[in-house]
């Protein structure tokens, strides 16, 4: 067995090649981007890829979009170190899929054009509605984006061996001013393109890894179990088998024990609000079309969650905790320190590349979504009244795509080393408590109206950020909250994630906002039913 | 409000209120509603028994079955089992039962509209 020694500020495997190997992925991406965004003429081309995606292409598109770092290297990592308490993040992530499946996908397909936004205040006041979605979309997309790019902070710092240095901000902007590129260039259809290659990529190479170990296992996932509790350290406080069982990092007390289904809650409400997943709904042709894309992606991303516990177990076993904890990058680092200990250098490379593909596709994804947000709901709707050319709105997207990539960078760089899926559950609290019950109310509940989504998205929106910022994630926890010092120490809210309080919050604000306004428009409602069921008037796809 | 199947074709007021009004229409709502809202319930059910399984009954989940594969491992991996299998048949449901009453609906509606 390959020794994996770590000290700070030591790469493993050679920076050549993995530069070498990512610099070819972005030439390939970028030669693909530029030769689709040669048809980029209207607002349907540059937010929703003239819509022309076929259900199999965006599914895999969803999927690259929705398996990011967090996914990749935070839950392989969260299983290498916490074991099966790990496995619970993407049981939730996966599950919360049938949220989207069954609820909201087609409905929203049928009666929205580029964002959320646009379901949301079909039948309610404009200004007031399209604000908050705005507001709220922009939260969520930023919160996910400073989780992505504390990713790559975290991949630098392994991989180039840099620590704290003037090197890793810089690389940090190169993957910033990439993705601006990716956005700007190639619009809806170039973000799309490099969520499909990138999505392929990844599966394909932790298919390769997850094949690797089993084998190593002889295809018997109780002897890698076995192999993974034997490399934990002999002093473990616990029984030497508690990876294998849940508790180790949510059982503790019936504090963490809440924690945990708070977290729970968050996971399987979150998916089905988030913007930039809903956004992914306005690239194909029809209600059907956006179906097969929710069904190719739930099969894609479970079969990834299926090989993450084989990587993340494996990581246990190949890589031990201790060395992953030591690395640059702690638990983010689980997946490629596998990957190097399977295949050497190459494959480190190679996998590398994904990881960073990975955090390029997703923070092109997050870019575009807030930045259409802003220039279609808050721009456009708002602050014109509709009265605006679709080229300047267009404009606008890619001013605000900017604003918002120069926003990832700063934010990247102050957010290395926190657990990436760590992050985006929170990102998930929020779009679950924000979006999620007026997005429910509005398709399926006659009487609802603008008051009720008003106060619930920002009731939402508000008692998820504050609780966060008043639990012990932010303060008060020692080393494992943003702020370290221990004089710094203003929390009071007990649980690390806000949802079991802010979620049903937000649904009751949602139910008493509507009980308190006597607003009611019974025939956008009809409209807006009779499109969501039957596809009546739907956006149709732009042909060129 | 009137609920003749054929009021959708008249001209006066909204035509999306008259097929909203419809018996065709209603059926297709409830047909919908029928399959997902108990679909949904049946799969956050099943979630959140496994979410309070493991954190209020560690010594059962850890109950080992055969070799080191225990209970919460066997649970777990039934979530994603549970999982495809509703996609599977929401697939199948909206291909045979949902999309052609919709698609008959729609035609109407965008036939009547233009």
């Amino acid at each position: 067995m390959r020794t994996v020694a770590l000290a700070a500020g030591q790469a493993v495997g050679t920076p050549a090649v993995n530069i070498t190997i990512f610099v070819v992925f972005v030439l390939i991406t970028l030669g693909i981007v530029l030769t689709v965004s040669r048809n980029n003429r209207t607002a349907a081309d540059y937010y929703a890829g003239g819509r022309a995606f076929s259900g199999r292409q965006n599914g895999i598109a969803i999927s690259g979009d929705y398996l990011s770092a967090a996914s990749f290297l935070g839950i392989a990592g969260a299983i290498a170190i916490n074991g099966y308490d790990g496995f619970l993040y993407s049981i939730g992530f996966l599950v919360a899929w049938l949220v989207a499946l069954l609820l909201v996908a087609e409905l929203l397909r049928n009666t929205g054009k580029f964002t959320m936004a646009d379901v949301l205040s079909f039948r309610l006041r404009q200004a007031p509605v399209r604000t908050a979605a705005a507001i709220s979309t922009l939260a969520v997309s930023l919160f996910y984006l400073l989780a992505q790019m504390a990713g790559a902070g975290g991949l630098v710092n392994l991989l180039l061996g840099v620590e704290g240095t003037a090197a890793q901000n810089i690389t940090i902007a190169v993957v910033g001013v990439l993705m601006i590129v990716y956005v700007l260039v190639g619009g809806m259809k170039g973000t799309t393109w490099v969520q499909i290659i990138k999505a392929v990529l990844l599966i394909l190479g932790a298919s390769l890894m997850t094949a690797w170990v089993l084998a190593k296992v002889g295809l018997n996932l109780s002897t890698l179990f076995q192999h993974a509790v034997d490399a934990n350290p002999k002093d473990a406080p616990l029984a030497r088998d508690a990876v294998l069982n849940p508790g180790l990092k949510y059982g503790l007390d019936n504090l963490t024990k809440i924690d945990y289904i708070s977290l729970s809650i968050a996971l399987v409400l979150g998916t089905a609000g988030l913007p930039h997943v809903l956004m992914r709904f306005y690239t194909v042709p029809s209600a059907k079309e956006a179906r097969k894309s929710v069904i190719w992606a739930i099969w894609l991303i479970g079969l990834f969650y299926l090989f993450s516990l084989v990587l993340g177990f494996g990581a246990m076993w190949l890589v031990g905790p201790k060395t992953i904890l030591a690395a640059p990058g702690k638990a983010n680092s689980a997946a490629p320190l596998l990957a190097y200990e399977l295949g050497g250098t190459l494959l480190l490379g190679l996998i590398s590349a994904v990881a960073f593909a990975t955090i390029l596709a997703v923070v092109a994804g997050l870019t575009i979504t807030a930045s259409a947000s802003f220039a279609h709901d808050v721009y456009s709707n708002v602050i014109k009244k509709g009265q605006v050319n679709p080229d300047d709105e267009v404009k606008v997207a890619r001013i605000t795509a900017l604003v918002i990539g120069a926003l990832a960078v700063v934010g990247g760089i102050y957010a290395k080393d926190q657990n990436i899926a760590f992050l985006v559950a929170l990102a998930f609290a929020v779009a679950a408590s924000a979006n999620l019950p007026t997005i429910l109310y509005s398709l399926f509940w006659k009487r609802f109206n603008t008051r009720g989504a008003v106060w619930s998205i920002y009731g939402g929106l508000i008692s998820s950020i504050g609780l966060i910022a008043f639990s012990p994630v932010v303060s008060g926890n020692g080393a494992k909250s943003m702020i370290t010092d221990p004089s710094v120490d203003f929390h009071w809210f007990p649980l690390s994630n806000p949802g079991i309080v802010s979620v049903p919050l937000a649904f009751f604000l949602g139910w008493l906002g509507t009980m308190l306004s006597k607003e009611s428009n019974p025939e956008k409602y009809a409209e807006m039913e009779v499109r969501a069921l039957t596809g009546a008037g739907a956006e149709k796809a732009v042909s060129h | 409000m009137s609920t003749t199947p054929d009021a959708r074709t008249g001209g006066h007021g909204s035509s999306y209120e008259q097929v909203q009004a419809s018996a065709e229409f209603a059926q297709l709502r409830t047909r919908f509603r029928r399959f997902v809202f108990p679909m949904t319930a049946i799969f956050l059910t099943w979630y959140f028994l496994y979410v309070i399984l493991a954190a209020f009954a560690p010594s059962f989940m850890s109950t080992k079955l055969f070799g080191n594969i225990n209970i919460g491992l066997v649970i777990g991996l039934g979530q994603f089992l549970s999982t495809f299998i509703i996609t599977t048949l929401y697939a199948r449901w909206a291909d045979r039962h949902f999309d052609p009453a919709a698609e008959r609906l729609r035609a109407e509606v965008e036939g009547g509209a233009a």
